[in-house]
């Protein structure tokens, strides 16, 4: 649909990219400095040293034990989603029943709930079955918030199998089950795989729910740990931008190798 | 693209489960009710049932230990009084319009360059979704180191920042407030109008170019009426996150100076976890709620979204 370079678009892009970029790369290059030398020479310098003092200073502070509290979060919020969203998308797509219908709508409107909204209740009710400062307490309540947007995403897959695919299993006599298994997961790959990346992706950034429902050192997640490093060493700021890049790496790796799912479950979450 | 063009169709008002019709009586592939409801019954337990638990606690004191205790409209008087309330609602308003018209125009004209075919589109928008992944903490805790008023950029372009605090101020840290927003969620709502821009019909640009409308007046005539729909969701979307808006704050600010940055939603928090009054945060979460809805209502109403059907009206 163009056919000429728009050059304003393109200067316009460019100057957005070093926005985006200028802060990584102070990021980056920051996190290979020593201390007096980014104290020294400034942010926006070329470093003249290289260090890794600041990663180990990082991981020294305790962010080992983060990432594996936060990964143990990450895989069972994908499990619990993975097990619930695939059954309520296939009802919600393929259920003639008005309560679907019903269920579908619920979900909408589940879009709109704020975590903030219910976090007092959301703190109550974890304490008082005794989940407080547990992972499992965290991981509940962050599977549920991200069950709407994984609905839509994947209902919207489930939606572009074809009615004469049914009636194809319908020859055999198949099952609701049956369908389910042979011709409906298998045709919903990709949206499977967008909804476990995106579900990942708020678990491996969630902020409110640990924060709100952990409290010890040993259940503690990366998110946490960051905030608990600036507050705490606030001035060692190389040794701050190492934590934050620590942080950042699997995502970014997961990014390389899943973009495709991760931007079209984001395409999807802005496309309702 | 497939996710995009199929997850639109069932917006408000469109029941989703009156189109599959067309597969005829088969009963093939026709779950039971029964399938949606372990997520239904999960979904309910952490969202559902807080939201109308909030309600109630709201009319409750409790510290946190032992049992909230009924105190009728204490709280919702105590809050009515608040100077600190009232402030909090006008800084998340302007927090909230800052954000739309900051975030909407620069994402509207990035995701509509980055829908064309340029060659080098593709590295360019790989750079600018990396914001989008990562946790709201990492950015505030990244912004802040970068702001540092003695070894952050400030410090070292002093000609263009004054003495560098740029914390220290109530429009400073607003400032920087909605930039760190920007810079944290303008690639999402580029995305959501790369996507749409992707759908619009490539007749309607023939059309314009037969007529010999250009470029920028096809961008006013076409695109931007085209991408209506999108613009409200993607508002939206700003408006609950404005209104949400929580680590950056806690993070990059404390809703400092003072109270000059103590949007509602962290207000909530203070008052629920750090002043430990569950009853008083309770009833501001309810306020969060309400404000939300009502505004969401107000986009949805005013840009007349539940009247159509198609996101191509009129072709």
């Amino acid at each position: 649909m163009k056919t000429r370079p728009n050059y304003l678009a393109g200067v316009g892009s460019f100057l957005w990219l070093l926005v985006v970029a200028i802060p990584l790369y102070v990021m980056i290059s920051g996190t290979f400095q020593t201390r007096a030398e980014f104290g020294d020479n400034g942010p926006l310098a070329f470093p003249t040293s290289f260090t890794l003092q600041n990663y180990v200073d990082a991981i020294a502070s305790g962010f080992g034990r983060y990432f594996l509290n936060t990964v143990i979060v990450t895989v069972g919020v994908v499990a619990i989603v993975l097990l619930l969203v695939p059954p309520l998308s296939y009802a919600i797509v393929r259920s003639q029943s008005r309560a679907a219908s019903f269920v579908f709508r619920f979900f909408l409107l589940g879009l709109a709930i704020p975590a903030q909204a219910v976090i007092v209740p959301v703190f109550y009710l974890i304490n008082t079955v005794g989940l407080y400062d547990n992972l499992v307490g965290v991981i509940l309540p962050t599977a549920a918030f991200a069950l709407p947007i994984c609905t839509l995403i994947l209902s919207g897959t489930m939606r572009d199998i074809t009615g004469e695919l049914y009636e194809a299993m319908a020859m055999d006599g198949a099952s609701p089950a049956r369908a389910f298994f042979r011709l409906v997961l298998p045709l919903s790959k990709g949206g499977l795989s967008t909804i476990a990346v995106f579900s990942a992706l708020q678990a491996w950034n969630g902020f409110l729910f640990p924060l709100i429902l952990t409290q010890s050192e040993n259940t503690r997640v990366v998110t946490l740990g960051l905030f608990n490093f600036q507050t705490q060493y606030g001035i060692n700021i190389p040794g701050l931008l190492a934590a934050v890049t620590l942080s950042m790496v699997p995502v970014l790796l997961v990014y390389l190798f899943a973009r495709r799912a991760l931007v079209q479950g984001l395409m999807g979450a802005g496309g309702k | 693209m497939t996710v995009l063009a199929t997850s639109r169709r069932p917006a408000p008002g469109g029941s989703p489960v009156s189109r599959p019709a067309r597969s005829g009586a088969s009963s093939v592939g026709r779950p039971g009710f029964i399938w949606a409801l372990p997520a239904t019954i999960f979904f309910a337990l952490f969202a559902l049932v807080p939201l109308a638990a909030v309600a109630v606690l709201s009319f409750t004191s409790w510290s946190g230990l032992g049992d909230p205790r009924f105190v009728g409209f204490e709280n919702w008087e105590t809050l009515m009084a608040d100077p600190v309330m009232l402030k909090s609602l006008w800084l998340s308003l302007l927090f909230i319009v800052l954000g739309v018209v900051t975030q909407t125009p620069l994402s509207i004209l990035l995701g509509v360059w980055a829908a064309g075919n340029q060659r080098n589109r593709a590295v360019l928008s790989a750079i600018y979704f990396i914001p989008l992944l990562l946790s709201s903490a990492a950015i505030s805790v990244l912004w802040r180191a970068l702001l540092d008023p003695n070894f952050g950029i400030p410090g070292q372009l002093s000609w263009l920042f004054g003495d560098g605090n740029l914390l220290g101020t109530q429009s400073g840290a607003i400032g920087v407030l909605i930039f760190v927003g920007m810079w944290q969620f303008t690639p999402f709502h580029t995305l959501i109008y790369q996507g749409a821009a992707r759908g619009i019909p490539h007749v309607l640009y023939q059309a314009a170019e037969i007529d010999g409308a250009g470029r920028v007046r096809q961008f006013f005539a076409i695109t931007l009426p085209q991408l209506r729909n999108t613009a409200i969701t993607s508002i939206i979307l700003m408006v609950v996150g404005g209104l949400t808006t929580f680590e950056t704050v806690l993070i990059l600010t404390n809703g400092g100076p003072g109270t000059d940055t103590t949007i509602t939603a962290f207000y909530m928090y203070q008052e629920a976890f750090q002043s430990f009054d569950f009853g008083v945060g309770s009833a501001i979460a309810l306020v969060l709620v309400i404000v939300a809805t009502a505004i969401s209502l107000v986009v949805v109403k005013v840009s007349g979204y539940d009247k159509m059907n198609s996101s191509l009206e009129g072709l």
